[in-house]
């Protein structure tokens, strides 16, 4: 039995489609960030495991998926200060809430 | 042929993927949701050592189940009463959710299994073909301005860190 890269697709692809399971479904800010993350994460696997795969002697997968970690970061930093705001001027964290772009 | 330890292994951590980010998305209670994604990075974690990026795996456990885990337990703890349930999910979205995802599960892995894009090689002969990839080589690539080196991505990632700091100070402060 081989370990090939089918294998290890088939997980980030259970990942994405849960990721956007949740983004579409859920109403909770936090928790489509969360779906956010999986969709992220399952990306960053992909390159890990392209890279390893069908270029096995360059590590160009591995660098890109590290920029995309510290842009992911960023990107959550960002996103929990401005939710952490709109729970300040709405009292929940409900998408549903968030309809007029003033405070 | 792989060893049988690593596809122990390798089994071991996709079922703990597929389950734990089913949960995360389906978890009613967010603090639970977040510990579900936790385990899923560190699942991936895993699958980075395991493919021979032990740097990855390290940058992943410390940024990702590090430090963006305590961002959300602190958002949560500061947005959420404790033991504080979500409202059900509406069946339409609920609906048109579960189409999406199913269609695109289904389009991805009738393209993965049925193109012939990708090559069968197995983990342990991309293994032996590539070398372990020390940090001096990742040093050289991060600060060299050669090809496959990445300098000006570098110094782009450290101007975007300041700016999502200074961004993040002033959005969150009081007024």
């Amino acid at each position: 039995m081989d370990l090939s890269i089918l294998w290890y697709l088939v997980p980030s692809v259970i990942m994405f489609a849960c990721g956007v399971f949740g983004f579409i479904t859920r109403k909770n800010m936090i928790a489509m960030l969360i779906s956010l993350e999986l969709i992220l994460n399952s990306a960053d696997l992909n390159f890990v495991i392209f890279n390893r795969f069908l270029f096995p002697g360059s590590m160009d997968g591995m660098i890109f998926t590290l920029f995309a970690i510290a842009i992911a970061a960023a990107e959550t930093a960002i996103a929990i200060a401005i939710i952490i705001n709109i729970y300040r001027a709405v009292g929940n964290t409900d998408i549903s809430g968030v309809n007029k772009l003033k405070f | 042929m792989d060893a049988v330890s690593n596809i122990i292994l390798y089994f071991v951590v996709a079922i703990v993927i597929a389950v734990f980010s089913v949960m995360a998305v389906a978890s009613r209670k967010i603090l639970r949701a977040a510990t579900y994604l936790l385990f899923v990075l560190i699942g991936t974690a895993i699958f980075y050592f395991q493919l021979g990026y032990q740097f990855l795996g390290g940058v992943q456990i410390a940024v990702y189940a590090g430090g963006i885990m305590v961002l959300f337990v602190f958002a949560i703890a500061l947005t959420h009463r404790p033991d504080e349930k979500s409202r059900p999910l509406e069946s339409h979205r609920l609906r048109v959710g579960l189409v999406c995802s199913v269609i695109g599960t289904v389009l991805l892995l009738f393209a993965l299994f049925t193109l012939p894009l990708i090559n069968g090689l197995s983990l342990t002969e991309c293994l032996s073909q590539s070398h372990a990839i020390t940090m001096h080589e990742i040093g050289k690539a991060f600060t060299g301005t050669e090809k496959y080196q990445y300098l000006l991505p570098f110094e782009a990632i450290s101007v975007l860190l300041l700016a999502c700091i200074i961004g993040g100070v002033t959005i969150a402060r009081k007024r």
